[in-house]
């Protein structure tokens, strides 16, 4: 075996993984950091990111309201102390890639713009056209290049964390094009893997958005926390699930139903409005506008299109041909391009589809999680700022800002703390790569990966969807842990060595099946409606309301081996704003104004 | 347009442990008109072959990651659709011009080396602290380098770039579109020091200027023009440079 050692291991190379590189590289050159992924790490899907990442930039703004809309936004379930902490560190992050090269769009005066977003009541999410997430990433990986202390290994899959003496010691990685395994040692070991997503059918995501992270740290007794808010994005390409950014809406796009009514204005989310209007109508947070779609949909007013299925229309086409080139050059090239759609012309045919895992690694504010040395940033963790439902622009912001700071941290900790023991890691690493590879050479099997993979896809979507009931999320509880007994006897196809992705998928799918059942598991236990977790039962249908006498908790899902995990309920965080009401538009803007009143 | 036709694959296929040469196999994958390439690549993986291997990752042209050559030419197989072939028989290989790992995977280390060699990062003009804030950009300035951010590294301009194919030394269209988008950068100070490796043996002078890089570029970067004016660039400090100790490319 391949043994390589670092102070600061990172699995993960997409924005989070490359800024805490970074970060560590500049903390001290003299410590070897490893950055570990599965792919290049300009191909992590950080790049298919679109609309933008918030931070203040208007005088007219405030932390404050950033702070207000991102808690309120999550439906109270945030950490609020790690919220302020965020708030105040995005502007300067922001700043950082600025100086980094980010192609950020400009003001005709040469000043970075900002654009609205749903449920943001002042614009203030920075975007580089609707290609956001690509130029962070680009401009990440690239800065990167410039620091020789970072390590990279391209193309490396992660399959296990090594654990000794009470804290994480490194990791153990294939390498792709060889099959041959690495131990790669690490007093720190930072996590920055991505959502998890793809255990979904329909979903905006790539195929690499597999949950790898969370399902390491899960099997090491650390908590998954929130797993049930799952977040459907209410503008989706019907089937493949591809994105059309939230910033159509911010830059005045409508939805509008079969008789061409813009329907949210029905959801608490009006009156209607000409012109984008903050927290107003297609600028509601996601959650509502999701579960608006559903509502369509049971009332017969979506659009059944013959093969797309059901549908509503995102209609762009006051906007112009020359304004959407500017401002939504890629949402124009997909639709193009996938659809056969052009935007100025005609109307997209659009419903939700899963985006973003707003739970993920419980970590503290520093963002360590509760075994030792290991930290976890980015959508594979759950640091709190997110609470039940994300704001959109919020999580590019946060893979900068928190990013920075688990580099900042590990790289100390990986200073106060000894080598460990290379002899007996070793074992360890070797008795993990006897594991992954019986998984490739057992003999016998029947069942086909991508079978249980699609299975598992459906039954999320059937049982953990927009909204929930007892019944079906019992029923994909069921279905998963079939799935669970029905994976042991796999057969793969490819059994060699070379770029074995059968393999790979194989064991990518064996961590998925963790995390969907911490998601249905943690679902069925929340007898309460919060964010984008939406049920329609209970006694006298109590369900389908906020319990913030039982359910203003976090969850979190322990690992349980060989079984289902067990899930406890843990506190939340509350500094200066207590649980209201959650309103938009109009009501919302009365709310604010009764809450500015009682505070004189 | 859902009803379901069968479409014949021929896939370029190779396994180093045990193939002598690379060989075709056909494949007859039923689709439906919304479907891309890539998901027929996906059909034969999930349902024939699970050995079938290729890079794929956003499915929306982005990632770069999908890249194969499709009747022989260079696309992104995510945003090329079966339709456009059927009745006919479609062929799928690796890129070409790059060595093949395995079907349709290419070794991109000679890449990622050249990327890695044009310094692709802001060494700034004149450095700022983040308190004071961003740099400012008018227009014509970020309009002078915005295009060439747009490289999504795809490679398929290496693949259609005939003399990468003569010369794998050479640094190619899309790194050099790369080191053009720093130049272009009114942050950025270090023009000069990238000049060196724009006119080593490595650098422009390879180009025959064909111009296939930029017909195949999916992103329109226009990788070409990027070439081409660093030709001139670099025929201009080569003068400057008997006229001034200093030498000319600012």
């Amino acid at each position: 075996m391949e043994i390589f050692k670092a102070d600061v291991v990172i699995v993960g190379g997409g924005g989070a993984g490359l800024r805490a590189a970074i970060a560590v590289a500049e903390s001290d050159p003299k410590l070897k950091i490893a950055l570990v992924s599965k792919v290049y790490p300009m191909r992590s899907h950080t790049v298919a990111a679109e609309g933008g990442a918030a931070g203040v930039k208007k005088p007219t703004d405030s932390l404050d309201y950033h702070f207000h809309d991102t808690v309120g936004g999550g439906d109270w379930l945030c950490e609020q102390d790690v919220v302020e902490y965020f708030v105040k560190q995005a502007p300067v992050e922001l700043t950082q890639l600025e100086h980094w090269g980010c192609p950020w769009s400009r003001t005709e005066d040469g000043h970075v713009n900002v654009r609205a977003f749903g449920g943001m009541k002042i614009e203030r999410t920075w975007f580089a056209a609707d290609k956001s997430g690509f130029h962070i990433l680009h401009t990440l990986f690239q800065t990167s290049i410039k620091y020789p202390s970072i390590k990279r290994f391209d193309e490396y899959f992660c399959v296990d964390l090594l654990e000794e003496d009470g804290r994480v010691q490194g990791v153990v990685a294939i390498e792709m094009g060889t099959g041959k395994f690495t131990m790669i040692e690490g007093k720190s070991v930072i996590i920055a893997t991505g959502g998890a997503g793809r255990v979904f059918r329909e979903s905006t995501l790539g195929g690499i958005v597999t949950g790898d992270g969370m399902a390491l740290a899960f099997r090491h007794g650390v908590a998954l926390r929130d797993m049930e808010f799952v977040q459907y994005h209410p503008t989706c390409m019907p089937i493949t699930g591809l994105l059309f950014t939230e910033a159509c809406r911010g830059e005045g796009g409508y939805l509008v139903n079969k008789d061409g009514y813009r329907y949210l204005q029905d959801y608490g989310l009006g009156p209607l409005q000409d012109k984008p209007k903050n927290k107003y109508m297609e600028l509601g947070p996601r959650d509502r506008l999701s579960q608006a779609f559903w509502y369509e949909k049971q009332k017969g007013r979506t659009i059944e299109h013959p093969v797309l299925g059901s549908v509503v229309h995102l209609d762009l086409r006051h906007l112009g041909e020359a304004y959407l080139r500017e401002r939504l050059p890629l949402i124009y090239e997909m639709a193009e391009t996938f659809m056969g759609i052009d935007p100025a012309k005609d109307m997209i045919p659009v419903r939700a589809g899963v985006h973003y895992t707003m739970g993920g690694i419980k970590v503290d504010g520093k963002c360590a999680a509760s075994l030792p040395g290991l930290y976890a940033i980015g959508e594979c963790s759950s640091v709190g700022i997110h609470g039940a439902n994300r704001l959109g622009s919020n999580s590019l912001t946060e893979i900068v800002v928190f990013g920075k700071l688990a580099g900042d941290e590990a790289a100390k900790h990986a200073k106060s703390v000894a080598p460990g023991n290379s002899a007996s890691l070793l074992k360890q690493a070797q008795a993990i790569e006897e594991r992954i590879m019986a998984l490739k050479t057992k003999t016998g099997g029947t069942e086909r990966i991508s079978v249980i993979r699609k299975e598992m896809a459906q039954s999320m979507e059937d049982g953990c969807g927009i909204f929930r009931t007892e019944s079906t999320m019992q029923a994909t509880c069921d279905k998963l842990a079939e799935l669970r007994e029905r994976f042991k006897n796999i057969n793969l196809d490819d059994k060699s060595s070379v770029w074995n992705t059968d393999w790979l998928m194989a064991v990518e799918l064996d961590y998925q099946l963790d995390v969907a059942q911490t998601m249905a598991h943690s679902a069925i236990n929340r007898r309460e409606s919060r964010g984008a977790h939406q049920r329609l039962d209970g006694p006298n249908e109590a369900y389908k309301q906020r319990d913030d006498v039982n359910f203003l908790k976090h969850s979190e899902a322990y690992y349980v081996p060989g079984g289902a995990p067990r899930i406890a309920l843990g506190d939340v965080k509350i500094t200066k704003s207590q649980p209201e009401v959650r309103a938009y538009g109009a009501a919302g803007e009365k709310a604010d104004a009764e809450r500015k009143a009682s505070h004189v | 347009m859902s009803e379901q036709k069968i479409i014949e694959i021929e896939v370029l296929r190779y396994k180093p442990e045990s193939d002598e040469a690379p060989h075709s196999e056909v494949y007859k994958v039923p689709f439906t008109d919304d479907m891309s390439v890539l998901q027929g690549a996906q059909y034969i993986k999930d349902n024939f072959d699970g050995s079938l291997t290729f890079r794929w990752s956003c499915r929306m042209a982005i990632c770069g990651s999908c890249g194969m050559m499709i009747n022989g030419i260079p696309k992104l197989s995510c945003e090329t659709f079966l339709r456009d072939y059927y009745p006919n028989r479609i062929s799928i290989e690796a890129l070409a011009h790059f060595p093949i790992e395995k079907d349709l995977v290419v070794d991109l280390s000679g890449f990622i080396e050249k990327l890695e060699s044009i310094q692709p990062y802001i060494i700034p003009k004149e450095p700022r602290t983040i308190e004071q804030g961003e740099y400012i950009q008018s227009p014509e300035e970020f309009n002078r380098y915005i295009q060439f951010t747009s490289c999504i590294n795809c490679t398929l301009c290496y693949a259609a770039c005939p003399q990468f194919g003569l010369n794998p030394d050479f640094i190619g269209p899309g790194a050099m579109a790369l080191l053009h988008r720093y130049n272009m950068d009114s942050r950025d100070g270090a023009a000069e020091q990238r000049m060196e490796l724009v006119a080593s043996e490595e650098g422009v002078y390879n180009c025959s200027a064909v111009g296939y890089c930029s017909e195949v570029c999916p992103k329109h970067v226009d990788p070409a023009s990027a070439v081409n004016i660093n030709k001139a660039n670099a025929a201009k400090d080569y003068f400057l440079r008997f006229l001034s100790p200093k030498g000319g490319s600012k």
